[in-house]
């Protein structure tokens, strides 16, 4: 980002970080002004560093063929046989923001499939997001019906949801809109499901700010982190003015509500808003954290972000295009995937251990979804990126990440597996500011990554010891067996 | 009193009936029915006020809030029992003789010279030998002896070389509460020196000559520096209030080379009340974000702490930058000077950021200097206006910076947590009494017990696994951030929602680390022992058969005690294990100590306190407890999941 004057140039990134160059001569201080602004404003996506971009690194895997939705489903099926893959949307004309594949009901076919994506906004048809193997209950997400105000019907859609039912139990609708939003929405051809027509359903409101609202929040926390004055008051009332954990706190308080539908009541969920690109998605990978131990493994994690997020369709070139510095108001600006970060750092600050990831790993996933020179965010669904030929173009973020040398760096030397299910607390006294993002480069850091270091290291020594004893006990068992053979 | 219910704060709809018993020192709580017979332990000193609500239908409802800031909700099914109860409490809550406190009666079994002991673990003496005095320019004065000068100061104390007895008694009535300036702490790397007083009686234009001489004395004993900074840690318009009064400040002109500031921090009744807010915030039963940081905006709680924080790191600068001394008062010198002299103290001398030298900074600059831990703590009835938590906030200066310097301290939360409530539990003789005159005539020493013994002993529960002595954290002077934004202060959940553990991260890394450090040393200790075995073997095999055959004996034993299952836990006991297996893959040690780690140690355990049997939280136990109370779902679970709904306000 850019402010010239008088020989200085500041440069505002887009990981938050304020760089200030003081240059001697002012024409060349313009020049170079206004070379960075036209380089970091390009047009054309095909423009951007990712293309260019030649890796040093040797490439081990390919991480666009990492997190295949098949093999997923391999993976479903071991579990279940009441789902299927269904490839309605091949050409990605069922529903242009859906992967090529999705996880339907076995019992409905690719004809109602193309029927109910007509009753749903933008064609998101309900979809599989989350099994949960305990109890067989699943997640699923969509878009809003199309009810409109005269309380169109879609007997396919109702089929289709209620597959998932198990006889005589009732399912949730979680509609991360207030009720009367909701209401509004049907002036526009959206809508709800309504109870005459879906009568095993419950629907609950849970009201999760839309995408331009969070922007502002965005700008103003980031705002009152970049405040140098030394006035406690003054910065309190910044960060509630933010209203930034406020929207953390509602986003973990739906994404437990889900988990516990799910994993209490036994119940079956879907999830929507109204586009079900954003909060939709917000509240169904967060679950997942929730439930599913293995989304707390760095590669568990990688695939619900590819899962939920990418092939999901959560339009990342819009929503991550300037983030908080930015001059002109952008429309589509919001910095929903952010949020989702944040929320899965206060639960692992809650459970330190259960993460197979640390805070960096995290960290490193905001900033590449803002820039980077990898094509995983580049475009707002798998079919744009299908029509960029990203994978032929372009290195995959998770080519890099998954390489030993890397991965070490993202590992939290804490993890101990856990099974359970973990609960988080939403309570104000419980949820913090992620000094990790906001305060990073404002605080001296030098003396939590010497406690980091330190963790390491205490790991490291008792991981080293315990090798070395093991192999010690092998050395004396077998002089010692060896002596019994010598030994008549 | 019988079929008592005691409800869960944070929902009504958990609360487990029980009965209810007074002793004379603590209130008890025990569950009826279930197996465990769970027990709430309170100390009759920790409660900090009772408050009988209207009685409804299903009973009377008794509100107990706690000095350490638990707050017990009992419901008393007949009106008049709780009526009973709630006399009694309120007698036992308020004793008016020392000789009722729980340390005449407390009893943890040592004996008299296990007692002495203890007492003799902290000694000031010493405390100011390591610190480098009495040298060329301080000394020990006498003029204390008896405490004839100043009622509320130790009878050692430390002053300036040119500081006559004449100079320091002059000083001392020109001084409010005769609290002359006498040293705090010394730098024996530069000479400079942190001096405490109290306000000096200037009035609007008093001046005293040998007050004058006593701060050119402090200035000389720093040859390095031509002047001193006078630090009133009041906010302006107090001290200058005060003046009015006769008392005041020290005026520039009448003082030859000092350099005057203020600091203004708030005085007792503010900070009181700014914690009351505080509390009211934290006592909400589902607060909303914005609720929750408005009140704490409003309580001034945060801003409190940074200001004494600013001090002390404006304090510590002067000292180790600058070199230059520093005298410190506030109006009587006990309450803010205390806080900031030993915040300065902590950020100057690794010394005090140790276990040992933490008890030692607050036997140095609370207990001895005559902080009144009686009148602030409110341990005997007394004046409710004197009451004040003034060492909550310097224990929470420490925490703020623990959190923002995680290798810098030796000790650990908890170790601070145990601290606040031992200064309320009475429980232990240190923090009785105003000073030590009354401590000394009270003969605390032989009547009761010291809690940096009892501390002490169990010193591996309050240790920090990320410090180690050659850390560059735990070495010089701290020098932390003062923007809000450079050094993020945080509410303090583990202290002021200590008992909703429901609130507090699930695992603790500070557990968890010390329990593989734990394992470590076992490690160890093993691989000594394998290798020394080892090479015996080794030695066995190359020598002759005399050798071998003593060798085969110890193997033989060897043998013998693979059936001894009993032999748990030594070092011996694996590798004898091990030799029962035939398949010796490595992993089977991991598998040993992650049972070990995940099964012991991740609990987060709350020892001794007695205070409070509950202890909810640990992996196993991941009922949510959160309290976004509302509406719920029919849940057809019971038990522990009768909670789980809170989820679905609204």
């Amino acid at each position: 980002r850019f402010v010239g004057s008088l020989g200085t140039i500041v440069i505002k990134c887009k990981d938050l970080r304020i760089i200030q160059l003081d240059i001697p001569g002012m024409e060349e201080c313009l020049n170079i002004a206004s070379s960075i602004e036209a380089l970091s404003t390009l047009d054309s996506v095909t423009l951007m560093y990712p293309f260019f971009y030649r890796p040093m690194f040797e490439v081990l895997e390919d991480g666009w063929s990492s997190f295949l939705l098949e093999q997923e489903f391999e993976l479903l099926s071991s579990m279940t046989n009441e789902w299927r893959l269904s490839c309605v949307n091949k050409e990605f004309s069922v529903c242009p923001s859906y992967p090529a594949v999705v996880i339907v009901p076995k019992s409905v076919d690719d004809e109602a499939l193309r029927k109910v994506a007509l009753f749903r906004h933008g064609g998101r048809f309900p979809v599989l997001s989350y099994y949960h193997k305990k109890n067989g209950m699943a997640m699923m997400r969509s878009s809003q019906p199309l009810t409109g105000t005269n309380g169109r019907r879609c007997k396919e859609d109702e089929k289709l949801i209620n597959s998932t039912l198990r006889s005589g139990r009732r399912g949730f609708v979680i509609d991360t809109r207030p009720l009367a939003v909701a209401q509004q929405a049907r002036a526009k051809g959206g809508g709800f499901e309504q109870e005459v027509h879906y009568p095993q359903w419950r629907r609950i409101h849970k009201y999760i700010e839309r995408f331009n609202i969070l922007q502002e929040s965005f700008i103003k926390l980031v705002e009152a982190c970049n405040d140098q004055s030394h006035n406690m008051d003054r910065w309190l009332s910044k960060l509630e003015a933010s209203n930034w954990l406020t929207h953390i706190k509602e986003l973990l308080t739906a994404a437990c509500l889900a988990a516990q539908c799910i994993d209490r009541e036994g119940a079956s969920v879907l999830v929507h808003g109204s586009e079900g690109t954003d909060s939709t998605l917000q509240v169904t990978s967060l679950a997942q954290i929730i439930l599913d131990p293995r989304c707390r493994t760095i590669r568990g994690f990688e695939a619900l972000v590819v899962r939920e997020w990418l092939q999901a369709g959560h339009p990342f070139q819009q929503r991550c295009a300037q983030s908080a510095y930015s001059n002109s108001k952008q429309k589509w600006e919001a910095p929903v995937f952010l949020l989702f970060l944040e929320c899965v750092w206060q639960i692992h600050r809650q459970f330190p251990c259960s993460f197979e990831f640390n805070e960096q790993f995290l960290i490193m996933l905001f900033e590449h979804a803002y820039a980077s020179q990898f094509g995983t965010f580049l475009g707002n669904n798998e079919n744009e990126r299908a029509k960029l030929k990203l994978p032929q173009k372009t290195m995959s973020l998770w080519s890099w990440v998954n390489r030993p040398e890397e991965l070490s760096r993202f590992q939290n030397p804490l993890y101990e597996a856990n099974s359970l299910v973990i609960w988080p607390s939403v309570a104000p006294q419980s949820l913090q500011l992620w000094e990790g993002v906001f305060l990073r480069w404002n605080r001296p850091s030098k003396f939590l990554e010497e406690a980091e270091e330190e963790r390491m290291n205490i790991i490291k020594y008792n991981k080293e010891l315990q090798a070395k004893v093991n192999q010690l006990r092998r050395q004396l068992a077998e002089l010692e067996a060896d002596e019994e053979v010598q030994e008549p | 009193v019988e079929n008592v219910r005691l409800l869960d704060r944070l929902s009504s709809r958990r609360a487990v009936v029980g009965t209810l018993y007074l002793t004379a020192t603590h209130v008890i709580f025990v569950e009826n029915g279930s197996e465990t017979r769970k027990e709430t332990w309170v100390l009759h000193s920790q409660i900090s006020s009772i408050e009988k609500q209207a009685t409804t239908a299903t009973g009377c409802p008794l509100l107990i809030r706690c000095k350490n800031f638990q707050v017990i909700q009992l419901v008393i099914p007949q009106e008049r029992d709780c009526h009973d109860v709630y006399i009694s409490l309120i007698r036992l809550a308020r004793p008016v003789k020392y000789e009722e406190l729980y340390c005449f009666s407390f009893n943890p079994k040592l004996d008299k010279e296990e007692r002495e002991q203890g007492w003799k673990l902290v000694d000031l003496h010493e405390e100011y030998i390591r610190m480098g005095v009495p040298n060329s320019y301080w000394q020990i004065s006498d003029v204390n002896r008896d405490y004839g000068v100043c009622d509320s100061y130790p009878t050692e104390v430390y002053v300036p070389k040119s500081a006559t007895a004449h100079i320091i008694v002059g000083s001392s009535k020109f001084r409010s509460r005769r609290r002359f300036p006498a040293l705090s702490y010394y730098c024996k790397g530069n000479n400079a020196s942190i001096c405490r007083s109290s306000q000096p009686l200037s009035g609007f234009s008093a001046r005293c000559l040998e007050d004058e001489q006593m701060l050119q004395a402090i200035r000389k004993a720093n040859p390095g520096s031509d002047f001193i900074y006078v630090v009133d840690t009041r906010p302006k318009l107090n001290a200058m209030a005060n003046r009015a009064a006769g008392k005041g400040y020290e005026n520039e002109d009448n003082y030859s080379n000092i350099k005057f500031q203020f600091i203004g921090i708030e005085n007792i009744h503010v900070m009181r009340n700014s914690l009351q807010k505080m509390l009211e915030v934290c006592e909400l039963k589902s607060p909303s974000m914005s609720d929750f940081l408005w009140g704490l905006e409003n309580s001034g709680w945060l801003k409190h702490i940074k200001a004494i924080m600013d001090a002390g790191i404006f304090i510590a600068k002067a000292v180790a930058e600058e070199g230059v001394s520093v005298l410190v008062h506030c109006s009587d010198g006990w309450d803010r000077t205390a806080q900031v002299c030993s915040v300065a103290s902590l950020l100057l001398d690794p010394y005090y950021r140790t276990m040992k030298g933490f008890m030692v900074l607050i036997e140095k600059d609370w207990v001895s200097f005559g902080h009144k831990f009686n009148h602030r703590y409110g341990n005997l009835d007394g004046d409710p206006k004197e009451i004040s938590p003034v060492i909550d906030q310097f224990i929470e200066c420490v925490w703020q910076l623990m959190e923002q310097l995680p290798c810098a301290f030796e000790f650990n939360e908890r170790f601070l947590i145990h601290i606040q409530h031992h200064i309320y539990s009475c429980q232990f003789g240190n923090f009785l009494c105003n000073s030590q005159k009354e401590r000394r005539e009270l003969k605390i020493k032989e009547r009761t017990y010291s809690l940096w013994a009892h501390l002490w002993k169990n010193r591996a529960d309050y240790l920090n696994p990320l410090y180690r002595a050659d850390h560059s954290q735990t070495q010089g002077t701290l020098h932390p951030q003062i923007a809000p934004c450079n050094f993020l202060y945080k509410f303090w959940s583990g202290m002021y929602n200590r008992f909703e553990k429901g609130l507090h991260p699930r695992q603790s890394v500070t557990d968890y680390l010390m329990a593989v450090k734990e394992e470590t040393q076992q490690l160890e200790e093993e691989l000594e022992v394998l290798q020394e075995r080892l090479a015996n073997l080794q030695k066995s095999q190359s020598g002759n058969n005399k050798i071998k055959s003593k060798q085969q004996d110890r193997s033989k034993q060897f043998g013998l005690y693979t059936s001894n299952n009993s032999l748990a836990n030594t070092p011996q006991e694996y590798s004898n294990d091990l030799k029962s297996f035939p398949s010796r893959s490595p992993s089977q040690g991991d598998e040993d100590s992650a049972l070990i780690l995940t099964q012991d140690n991740l609990k987060s355990s709350d020892p001794d306190l007695s205070a409070n049997s509950d202890q909810e939280s640990g992996v196993e136990d991941l009922s949510c407890r959160s309290p976004s109370g509302g509406g719920c779902l029919p849940s057809e679970d019971s038990g522990k999941d009768s909670d789980e709904a809170v989820f679905l306000a609204g």
